[in-house]
């Protein structure tokens, strides 16, 4: 199985504001009542973005000068709650690329990483700079460098680490685990083979 | 070197270290559910992978399915669908399924322990994060994503970074009317919603020495609320106790030799933990949640955060974001808000132990006026339990509805659910905005018996007064 490499990437972002934002809200729950990932681009932030007519509600998300960001930019503790996969899914299919936030819930990142995501833990200040930039000119293009770890933006650069497992991943091309866990079946089965209760 | 537990399960289900500086770690127990499943095994057609270990892998539905008809088809055909998806997948790979007709279906954190499938010294996983439930046990369990369902699906195996520890220790002795969920909800709220990132916790000291299986279950559940991807306590007698009968326990010569090898998987004293923290039991109070996530809790003599008197505007931006959706009053005391709805259940709560604790105090008493109470068995095992010991009986006749095991008004995905901005007492673990399936609708998190308390008074109460509490 070959994977990009993911070691760069650009475009436009747009900043949803906000610390502990959960799984729940980056997609309520009932929207999980499916048996494929498909479609759930479009219930992403639901129920933060529209009302119970099906009207919209004020979001960054709604706002027609945000279309075609492909960068999601937000506060601390994105992601917390649940594993649901649903949610990075969700994100990825409404067209997003990488998220960059303060920080990010366990779970959730690693479920980034396996989808090919890249996820950027910066500074609240950096991310209030680029959030202000994007403000300011919504067109104005983010490149993320995953190998650099840096978000460079209107001239300027700022630090945005990635968690070196998660750089490698990426980088290589590897953020997919399973051509590599299936290679090591053999070493599996040794393992296996030393713990009891295993035992078939 | 004295080891950890985590330390000692890591090392012995290691296989290799991967490209990028990730374990690959192998997972003894994979249970599954028909929400995060139905694309893992999508994706296991779309590459053609059989499953390695089928005979290491458990079904049983949980999330979506209606507590008030246990006939199918269900009312709602998504509902079906993805029931219909799990029967069929399971039988294709060879996949025990608890299903409804086998006695044995509930919340799968409920079902492991009570099949005795969760044992300690073992690797856990499950697409749901309350995984961390199994740790009780002394077993490493971790909530995991869809592709790595597929993952372990299809090698027994997920790439993982490994985890530091912190030892949480709680001595002392808990007073009356304190509860393991107000032990964990004092926990989150000390450390933080994200304050467990990175690591795992260890819970251990005397509260825990004397906890049942099912309170040390409680608490183990809500590791994620705290950030922690996995939390445990180390197997001790309580623990082979609980273990021992049951139908997946080792029998015979096999008993013996498996206590013998979870005893020594129990963490070795003078081990070196990554980060420490103790509390004293006598400053753990019945604690209530006032806001959106977990942490935003405080005792149930406490008033509720005033913006005006935070001290960063971190702090100040959470407590209005949380009290406008809340519509709690700054200031107030969190005693006495008029309640909707009162829910007892869930994977955290919604044991055995839960509605027999309950009931000692529900006995003669009546749920309130205008308030919708309902307690939902955790498996169909604790409602035969319940029934058992008469106390279905005793919910019902103090007004509760007595309801079929699932997930229910947890999370929503099934037809129990919160209706506007409806205030619920509820026994569950996440009171995130929307959670309980109204996009207006709120939580409050509490303990079972202080749940009991706001549904026979209407408002939130303090269990020890309603009841003359003296446990």
């Amino acid at each position: 199985m070959s994977l990009a490499k993911i070691s760069s990437l650009a475009g436009l972002g747009v900043f949803v504001s906000g610390n502990d934002i959960d799984t729940d809200r980056i997609i309520p729950a009932r929207f999980m009542k499916c048996v494929t990932f498909d479609g759930l681009g479009e219930f992403l932030f639901h129920d933060v973005r529209k009302n119970a007519d099906g009207t919209d509600k004020p979001h960054p998300l709604n706002e027609p000068r945000f279309n075609g960001a492909t960068v999601l930019l937000s506060g601390a503790n994105f992601g917390c709650g649940s594993s649901r996969e649903h949610a990075p899914q969700a994100i990825q299919k409404y067209g997003f690329k990488a998220v960059v936030a303060e920080g990010f819930a366990e779970i959730f990142y690693g479920n980034c990483v396996t989808l090919g995501i890249p996820c950027f833990e910066a500074a609240r200040e950096d991310i209030a700079q680029i959030a202000a930039a994007i403000e300011k000119n919504p067109a104005v293009e983010l490149t993320l460098d995953v190998a650099k770890q840096e978000i460079r933006f209107a001239g300027q650069t700022v630090k945005a680490a990635v968690r070196p497992s998660a750089r490698d991943a990426l980088v290589n091309g590897r953020w997919d685990a399973i051509g590599e866990l299936l290679e090591g079946l053999p070493a599996v089965k040794t393992t296996a083979a030393k713990l009891p209760y295993l035992a078939a | 070197m004295p080891k950890s537990l985590f330390q000692k399960v890591w090392d012995a289900h290691a296989v290799r270290s991967l490209a990028n500086g990730q374990t690959q770690l192998l997972i003894g127990t994979h249970l599954i559910h028909e929400v995060t499943s139905p694309q893992a095994f999508g994706m296991m057609r779309d590459l053609g992978l059989k499953v390695l270990m089928p005979h290491r892998t458990f079904a049983t539905v949980d999330h979506i399915v209606p507590t008030d008809q246990f006939a199918e088809p269900y009312r709602d055909p998504l509902a079906q669908a993805m029931m219909d998806e799990l029967r069929k997948n399971c039988a294709q790979f060879g996949i025990t399924f608890f299903d409804r007709a086998t006695g044995k279906q509930g919340i799968v954190h409920i079902v492991g322990p009570e099949q005795g499938i969760t044992q300690p010294g073992t690797t856990i996983a499950c697409g749901d994060s309350h995984t961390s439930t199994h740790g009780a046990f002394g077993a490493i369990a971790f909530g995991i994503g869809t592709t790595q369902i597929r993952d372990v699906l299809a090698t027994q195996t997920m790439a993982l970074g490994k985890l530091k520890v912190r030892r949480i220790t709680v001595n002392g002795a808990l007073r009356p009317g304190v509860y393991a969920k107000d032990v964990i909800l004092h926990i989150i709220r000390a450390l933080g919603v994200n304050g467990g990132t990175g690591f795992a916790y260890e819970y251990g000291g005397e509260v825990f020495d004397r906890m049942t299986m099912e309170e040390r279950m409680t608490v183990c559940n809500m590791s994620i609320e705290g950030g922690a991807r996995a939390g445990y306590v180390n197997p001790d007698e309580t623990t082979f106790a609980y273990l021992k009968g049951r139908p997946y326990s080792p029998k015979g010569a096999a008993w013996d030799a498996a206590v013998a090898g979870w005893r020594s998987t129990a963490s070795d004293p003078g081990c070196h933990y990554d980060d420490v923290v103790t509390i004293n039991a006598a400053d753990i109070a019945p604690t209530v949640t006032w806001g959106i996530n977990p942490g935003q809790a405080i005792t149930i003599n406490e008033t509720v955060p005033d913006a005006a008197k935070a001290t960063t505007v971190d702090e100040k931006s959470s407590i209005e974001e949380a009290l406008a959706y809340m519509k709690l009053t700054p200031g107030a005391p969190i005693k006495g808000t008029k309640i909707n709805v009162a829910f007892l259940g869930s994977c955290t709560n919604g044991r055995t132990s839960d509605f027999q604790e309950v009931a000692k105090y529900l006995k003669g008493r009546h749920v309130a006026p205008g308030v919708k109470a309902i307690a939902v068995p955790g498996s169909q095992i604790v409602a035969l339990q319940c029934a058992q010991l008469g106390l279905d009986r005793i919910f019902r006749d103090a007004g509760f509805e007595w309801r079929e095991a699932g997930c229910s008004m947890c999370l929503a995905m099934n037809p129990d659910k919160l209706i506007g901005d409806q205030l619920c007492a509820s026994s569950s673990n996440r009171n995130f905005k929307g959670r309980q399936g109204s996009t207006t609708g709120r939580t409050l998190l509490m303990s079972p018996v202080m749940v009991a308390a706001a549904a026979v008074t209407g408002a939130v109460a303090d269990a020890r007064e309603v009841f003359d509490v003296n446990h």
